[in-house]
């Protein structure tokens, strides 16, 4: 059948639009020059050197840092959610796996940006602290503020993943662990918990990705101080210019995702389901 | 019994920490005073106000533009593509699926700026075009992915039962591929709209001066305070959806049809 030929307009701008900037970035990452004139260009590998100084080797680490922390956060608070979900009759389950979806059709930054007015100076939760008679609290601009921001927005990404593939366990096998004699403990040890991983390692890769790289994040609660490779990235594409240096820290960030991506794709068996486990 | 509460409170936790930041800006759009955090009175001037804004109204105009155009123009494209990839085999599907991964795989801000590195390289003026174009570009990846397991399900005699009984490939296309993969066509154009409205990341670095999406426009207003109009606006879009969705499920209940098209 000639059916594939369907696919080569398509073909084409992934050619266009997806291979040639990505070569064009890792192009940039390797010269340096004036960034407008590519006569000036010249083959260096001063931009990754640059980045493998104290300072910005901080800033990624920083970023790792949160991102990891943040992972674990959904992680711990997404998967009994989606236990719980899982486990309620099909009515009511889809309907609170759509209210995990709902909040997403509220932009983004507007969603991240109300949390101002729930922990800002004289924001809510403040003024139930200043109430109670205790000091004002700080709670915004500082790494708590942006890995709430963080496990605020991508929580959904680990609970999504998770239940998906819990609703999909054969109840016979939990009924014949429990006929077995298991205790709840070891059924969720022993069946639960090993059936669930693909989910769990979409939900970790759902979270962690978007985690690693954001830059709205930190700039709105984390103010101007908090600086993340995300940040340090858009700095340099719009502000400094320098898109030799900005290029190859795209490159170093996306090597760092497909190096996890990499690691965790050898926990995931169902490789065909990898990125759609969400929907 | 102590498990049972203990599971409800969880759940309304969880549920009360999504939801917080939305209820405060739905209040916070009635809300007479400008500066957020206090609350001086009931008012509806925002929403008033709403339709005098040019600068909101022109950013939601480009959004929803954006949005739709992107939507069709990825949908179609990728439905095309997505049965070309199923219909291809060996190394070749191999690599275009992995490629196809990237957009999905990669952090927003690289896909962004390698995008922004190709129009400047173009010498493409920056603008409504390039924001159009590289909406498509993170879109389609989407649609093919919800599309792809449909035509696994889907029996694969059909179509070349159908040409056997003389109908051209074109035909078997649209009498035979096409519908049967329909709920995989719906969920990724749905996808694709829900992406690209709410996308700011991408939008952000491939647009030109005077383009202005409803994100960018946020983004900008952030430093000086946000303007309660917009808490107006996104009020209406959430219930105006929240209606749609309402809508949609008891139209499906009543059909009993495959569920779960929105998610």
């Amino acid at each position: 059948m000639k059916m594939k030929r369907t696919s080569y307009p398509y073909i084409l701008w992934m050619g266009i639009f997806i291979v040639i900037p990505l070569f064009l970035i890792l192009f940039f990452s390797i010269t340096t020059g004036d960034s407008q004139n590519i006569s000036t260009f010249k083959f260096s590998l001063d931009n990754f050197k640059r980045f493998f100084t104290p300072v910005y080797l901080k800033v990624l680490g920083r970023s790792v840092n949160l991102a990891l922390i943040s992972t674990v956060i959904c992680l711990i608070l997404g998967y009994p959610m989606a236990m719980i979900i899982s486990k309620e009759k099909i009515k009511k389950r889809n309907m609170m796996i759509l209210m995990f979806v709902i909040p997403m059709w509220m932009n983004f930054l507007l969603r991240t940006y109300a949390w101002l007015t729930l922990l800002g100076k004289n924001g809510f939760v403040n003024y139930i602290v200043t109430k109670l008679g205790f000091q004002p609290l700080n709670l915004m601009y500082n790494d708590k503020a942006v890995l709430l921001g963080m496990v605020y927005n991508f929580l959904p990404f680990m609970v999504l993943p998770i239940y998906s593939v819990l609703i999909k366990i054969d109840k016979s096998l939990i009924e014949a662990a429990e006929d077995l004699g298991a205790n709840k403990l070891k059924v969720f040890m022993k069946v639960i918990l090993p059936l669930s991983v693909p989910g769990i390692i979409t939900g970790i890769t759902m979270v962690f990705i978007p985690a690693v790289s954001t830059f709205v994040i930190s700039r709105l609660l984390g103010g101007n101080k908090y600086t993340l490779i995300g940040n340090v990235v858009e700095q340099q594409f719009l502000w400094t210019g320098d898109w030799h240096f900005g290029s190859s820290m795209s490159i170093i960030l996306m090597i760092f995702i497909l190096i996890t991506m990499a690691i965790t794709s050898k926990f995931d068996k169902d490789k065909e389901g990898g990125g759609g486990g969400l929907w | 019994m102590v498990n049972k509460s203990l599971k409800k409170l969880y759940t309304f936790l969880i549920f009360a920490f999504l939801y917080a930041p939305i209820i405060v800006l739905i209040v916070f759009s009635f809300n007479s005073s400008k500066s957020r955090g206090v609350w001086t009175g009931f008012t509806l001037k925002w929403y008033v106000e709403l339709f005098k804004d040019a600068e909101v109204l022109k950013a939601l105009y480009n959004t929803l533009l954006i949005a739709v155009s992107s939507a069709i123009i990825s949908t179609i494209i990728g439905t095309f593509a997505a049965i070309g990839i199923y219909n291809m085999n060996g190394l070749g599907k191999k690599v275009v699926l992995n490629l196809n991964y990237l957009p999905v795989l990669n952090p927003d801000i690289v896909t962004a700026v390698s995008l922004m590195t190709l129009f400047r390289f173009l010498r493409i003026e920056f603008g409504f075009i390039t924001m159009l174009l590289s909406h498509i570009t993170f879109c389609i990846p989407y649609v093919i992915l919800s599309i792809l397991p449909k035509l696994k399900q889907m029996n694969k005699h059909l179509a070349e039962a159908a040409m056997d009984l003389g109908a051209t490939p074109l035909y078997a296309l649209r009498k035979v591929i096409i519908p049967e993969i329909m709920p995989g066509i719906i969920t990724g154009g749905l996808m694709a709209f829900t992406l690209s409205i709410d996308d700011f990341v991408i939008s952000f670095f491939n647009t030109g001066p005077g383009v202005s999406n409803l994100s960018i426009t946020i983004f900008s207003m952030a430093r000086r305070g946000i303007n309660p109009v917009i808490n107006a606006l996104s009020t209406l879009m959430f219930i105006g959806l929240l209606g749609l969705l309402l809508i949609i499920n008891k139209r499906t209940d009543k059909n009993q049809g495959e569920r779960g098209g929105l998610i």
